[in-house]
């Protein structure tokens, strides 16, 4: 099941802790990867680890010429991008009322308009192929909304429209377009979280942890593959329950 | 006819399945064709590839039947 062997996959933020464990599972079902993000040392170790079957396609997603460049390096560093896992994001949190233009616009700029872009980078490929897979990696937080993240929730549940959208577009020729949200995982950036805020979090989880990258990118592994093919448009809540959507 | 008219006839017929006759010059690739705006953005793609040329998305729009392809496809080229 889930056997990936021959499929060749894009994956964005391959730097950060999701991203990397979800570039790891899709090689470990038998993918090519490339692995995109602004900081090429982490890709570059990711690479070693993963061996063959590994390219590293650094790329600074705020950069809107680099994000058009991106697809096209993937395709000619692979041959094809038969599944694209957009999984990069930023956030820059502020409270609504002090929330300056410049961090609403480069969270959407990273987090929404590249999804765009790349989403339609690839899809002459998949047109062509009757075949692709696109994962958007979207947030808890797009659905129930949080305090201090307007511009991330925005970008977030814009990218689940949107995949909505696109999958309706392009059912008809083997493509597939959904979303994976995840709750609270164990990451860099939620390592940051002090006691007091970890132990509030996990009053509202009810699996009583947090979730790993692991069990995202199983998740993304199962979109991916050939036996979901008759799955799109949808968003998988990974979450330990936290919203039950 | 034309060599274009005839590469471009045969991606039409091929693409969209439909007998040769009735890919005539003033067929419209929707109302005519049976195509949906989809398979006319693969048309445009199957052009450029066959024809090594860029159709951009403005004129792309205007190409709405088999005589509109042609003249266009021969004027980019």
């Amino acid at each position: 099941m889930f056997d990936l062997t021959g499929k060749n996959a894009l994956v964005t933020g391959a730097s950060g802790g999701i991203g990397a464990e979800i570039a790891r599972q899709l090689h470990a079902q038998g993918a090519t990867v490339g692995l995109s993000g602004t900081r090429t040392e982490p890709l570059e170790a990711l690479k070693a680890e993963l061996g063959d079957r590994a390219h590293v396609l650094p790329c600074n997603l705020s950069d809107p010429e680099a994000v058009d460049a991106l697809p096209k390096q993937a395709a000619e560093a692979m041959g094809s991008v038969d599944i694209l896992v957009n999984n990069a994001g930023i956030t820059r949190d502020n409270l609504f009322m002090r929330m300056s233009d410049e961090e609403w616009n480069s969270v959407l700029a990273v987090n929404l308009t590249s999804t765009f872009k790349l989403c339609k980078g690839v899809m002459r490929g998949m047109m062509k192929a009757r075949w692709g897979r696109i994962i958007n990696i979207s947030s808890i937080v797009g659905a129930t909304g949080n305090p201090g993240q307007a511009n991330y929730a925005a970008s977030k549940a814009g990218m689940v429209g949107m995949s909505k959208s696109l999958a309706y577009e392009v059912a008809s020729r083997g493509i597939t377009v959904n979303a994976v949200a995840p709750g609270f995982i164990e990451t860099a950036m939620t390592d940051k979280l002090n006691d007091d805020q970890k132990s509030g979090i996990m009053g509202q989880i009810p699996a009583g942890r947090m979730g790993t990258p692991a069990e995202i990118a199983a998740s993304v592994v199962f979109l991916a593959s050939a036996e979901a093919g008759y799955l799109t448009g949808t968003t998988l809540h990974v979450n330990g329950g936290m919203a039950m959507l | 006819m034309s060599d274009v008219a005839d590469r471009v006839k045969k991606i039409v017929v091929e693409h969209l399945g439909v007998e040769e006759d009735k890919v005539t010059e003033n067929a419209s690739f929707i109302d005519d064709l049976g195509a949906d705006s989809l398979d006319t953005v693969e048309l445009v793609m199957a052009f450029e590839e066959e024809f090594g040329i860029e159709i951009p998305d403005d004129a792309a729009e205007n190409i709405q039947t088999f005589g509109d392809a042609v003249k266009f496809i021969k004027e980019a080229s």
